[in-house]
């Protein structure tokens, strides 16, 4: 597994999780990336410097360009970390709230 | 009753609310009480937590094990802070997956609101990055998984 502070500082910066999400959405170029950002190519390239380094995402060769896509293994590692933070609130809760009716009920039936 | 909030403050604070229709006496035992806690403090579905000890005083252990029944699992390690029997706890706490995660310093407090309690849960991480990649990767994401699965269960 890659190095996930590596990972969390790459995913810290807003204009890589941007890149991320376009990435979602399949294969993209540097140029590709770059459109939808008030940035240049070469700063662009620098962003996804830091996202290869971190293991989140892969490039390839083509001709000239070098397309980027998302590394499977990298997403999957903060997934599993982040998993359980993500899904044990709002399930915690919904669970609680069992818990605590079932305390208030039975303490009624124990009143006298 | 109005579901789970969940906001950011300054750098490093993520601020989570959530109500509950029971009073705060009884909010408060089932954040204290290692008998309740285990009932609801699991994370998936699926989960159990066949270790739960929670010491609940100034500089008392918390110790979370978690366990997926299928050879998967992890554990969370703590100390109290301060306690204020029904309104207010403060802890700090760290996953170890297995190596611990930064400390995260957590104030929940609970509040008398009509015939419920408001809860809220104050985490302090310790820099922009850490709570950054908590939050934008996981929380938001997390938030709409469980309420998709909360819909599809109603």
């Amino acid at each position: 597994m890659q190095d996930l502070d590596a990972a969390f500082s790459a995913l810290a910066d807003p204009t890589r999780r941007a890149i991320l999400a376009r990435l979602a959405l399949g294969e993209a170029t540097v140029m590709e990336l770059a459109a939808p950002f008030a940035l240049t190519q070469p700063a662009i390239s620098r962003h996804l410097k830091v996202l290869e380094g971190a293991g989140l995402i892969l490039r390839r060769a083509e001709g000239t360009k070098r397309p980027c896509r998302l590394a499977p293994d990298g997403i999957t590692a903060i997934d599993q970390w982040l998993g359980v933070l993500r899904q044990s609130l709002a399930k915690n809760y919904d669970r609680l709230d069992r818990v605590l009716a079932a305390m208030t009920s039975k303490k009624r039936k124990d009143d006298p | 009753m109005s579901k789970l909030t969940l906001r950011t403050e300054g750098d490093t604070h993520i601020i989570v609310t959530r109500r509950f229709a029971a009073p705060p006496e009884a909010v408060y035992r089932a954040h204290t009480d290692p008998q309740l806690i285990r009932k609801w403090l699991l994370g998936p579905d699926g989960w159990t937590m066949p270790v739960c000890i929670n010491e609940a005083r100034p500089g008392g252990k918390i110790r979370y094990e978690w366990t997926d029944g299928k050879g998967g699992g992890f554990f969370l390690t703590g100390e109290y802070i301060e306690l204020v029997p029904f309104s207010r706890i403060v802890h700090v706490e760290r996953m170890h997956l297995p190596d611990p995660t930064p400390d995260n310093y957590v104030e929940t407090t609970f509040r008398r609101d009509g015939r419920g309690t408001l809860m809220m849960m104050r985490m302090t991480l310790p820099d922009a990055v850490t709570r950054a990649a908590m939050l934008k990767t996981g929380m938001e994401r997390g938030m709409e998984d469980s309420y998709a699965r909360l819909e599809a269960m109603m």
